[in-house]
């Protein structure tokens, strides 16, 4: 007698639309899980605090620091500026190019990159090597008295902080 | 002595161990590789020319006896390995100077390490110049090509670990270059660094994936690479000739 499956009996019309909607309905959950997990997933791997140092810096009173000195402040990664004129500007010490931290160089006033040689002038400019933009400019401001630099916020460059 | 081998190996203990004789026949011989989990990478018989040193290198078996020296001294490294500011760099200086043997773990990790990416992309380039990758082993090379990512993956990860100046710059750099990627650049590099700069999360996350999830996948695709090897009919052997005569008939 030969053996009798599932296979070789003909489903009727109801079996076959009941499938169907049950496949429909298991595909359906499977998708709706994973497009769920991946969202869960995603949002696991993007932390939500941060610990990490302020982004705002206090470097001092403004007349303590002399007109047209360079302030380098490597662990803040910052080279803050007073001109002859007594007006300020702030540069972010990291390099655009990939991220190293650069070295100002006072014999030839210049800052330079020791990762892949980018060379920047002391407003920034790029005079040589890879990186694609000038050095970041900072936002600067004064509160009670003591200045402030947020390296979260950039501003043009050439734009000065004038002490009134 | 021949007696209490004898004794030994008819023992049910031993019998429940090796299922196959001593007699030197073709029967036991097969036996000794089927019935052997640890030899049954190669099939019972192979062609004396497909396992030749100057057809492969054995390119392929060093960089798996590579991992495997990674993965022993990687474990005893973990034992005294900490992955946290600033211990991290404590632990890797214990190791060099003060650990029993921790110099020579640590070094033989770095080269084996060193060798093992070498090995890997020779491995990839004579597969390539021997046509090894066509059909019917386009698949394996796949493989192949996401073990070569798993690989590099693993070394990348292992240079933040001894959090020197070299390890700290070099993935300020590397990670720079995944956010140049556009669109998803700049996230790729947070979720990377799990922050804005590479610190404490930075360490851990390097970690996790250079111990945990980067050798599983390593682990994983490397067992499927070498079964596939074997049900894709076995090293790739170049197809005969045409004889000279079949080109007379031609000409």
């Amino acid at each position: 007698m030969p053996l009798d499956d599932d296979l070789s009996s003909p489903l009727s019309e109801e079996e076959l639309a009941r499938r169907r909607t049950l496949t429909l309905l298991g595909a359906g959950a499977l998708t709706a899980a994973g497009l769920g997990t991946a969202v869960v997933g995603y949002r696991f791997f993007e932390p939500n605090v941060f610990y990490e140092e302020d982004a705002r810096v206090g470097i001092g009173r403004p007349e303590e620091i002399a007109p047209g000195s360079v302030m380098v402040l490597p662990k803040k990664r910052l080279y803050v500026v007073r001109n002859a004129d007594g007006s300020f500007y702030a540069l972010s010490s990291i390099c655009t190019h990939l991220g190293c931290m650069t070295r100002y160089v006072p014999e030839n006033a210049q800052v330079a990159c020791p990762c892949h040689g980018s060379r920047f002038s002391l407003e920034g400019k790029v005079t040589a090597g890879p990186a694609p933009r000038p050095l970041r400019r900072l936002k600067m401001s004064l509160e009670r008295g003591i200045l402030i630099v947020d390296a979260s916020q950039e501003i043009p460059a050439g734009q000065l902080f004038k002490v009134t | 002595m021949r007696d209490l081998v004898k004794r030994l190996t008819g023992t049910a203990f031993y019998r429940s161990i090796f299922r196959h004789g001593f007699a030197d026949t073709n029967r036991n011989r097969s036996l000794a590789v089927f019935t052997n989990f640890f030899l049954h990478i190669h099939a019972v018989k192979v062609r004396r020319r497909a396992i030749a040193f100057r057809r492969t290198g054995y390119l392929g078996g060093l960089s798996a006896a590579c991992f495997f020296i990674l993965l022993v001294t990687g474990i005893l490294l973990m034992f005294y390995y900490r992955p946290s500011v600033p211990e991290a760099y404590h632990d890797m200086k214990d190791l060099q100077f003060v650990v029993s043997a921790g110099v020579f773990l640590r070094n033989l990790h770095r080269w084996s390490a060193h060798a093992m990416v070498a090995l890997v992309l020779a491995h990839m380039a004579v597969t390539f110049f021997r046509g090894a990758y066509r059909p019917p082993r386009e698949f394996n090379w796949v493989i192949g090509v996401f073990l070569m990512l798993a690989t590099v993956l693993l070394s990348y990860t292992g240079y933040l670990l001894p959090w020197d100046q070299l390890a700290y710059w070099a993935v300020t750099v590397g990670t720079n270059m995944a956010e140049a990627a556009p669109i998803v650049g700049a996230k790729l590099k947070l979720l990377l660094l799990g922050g804005h700069t590479i610190n404490a999360a930075a360490l851990l996350r390097f970690y996790v994936l250079h111990c945990v999830l980067l050798p599983f996948w390593l682990v994983l695709g490397l067992c499927v690479h070498i079964w596939r090897v074997r049900k894709d009919g076995g090293i790739y052997l170049p197809p005969p000739a045409p004889s000279a005569a079949t080109d007379e008939d031609q000409a």
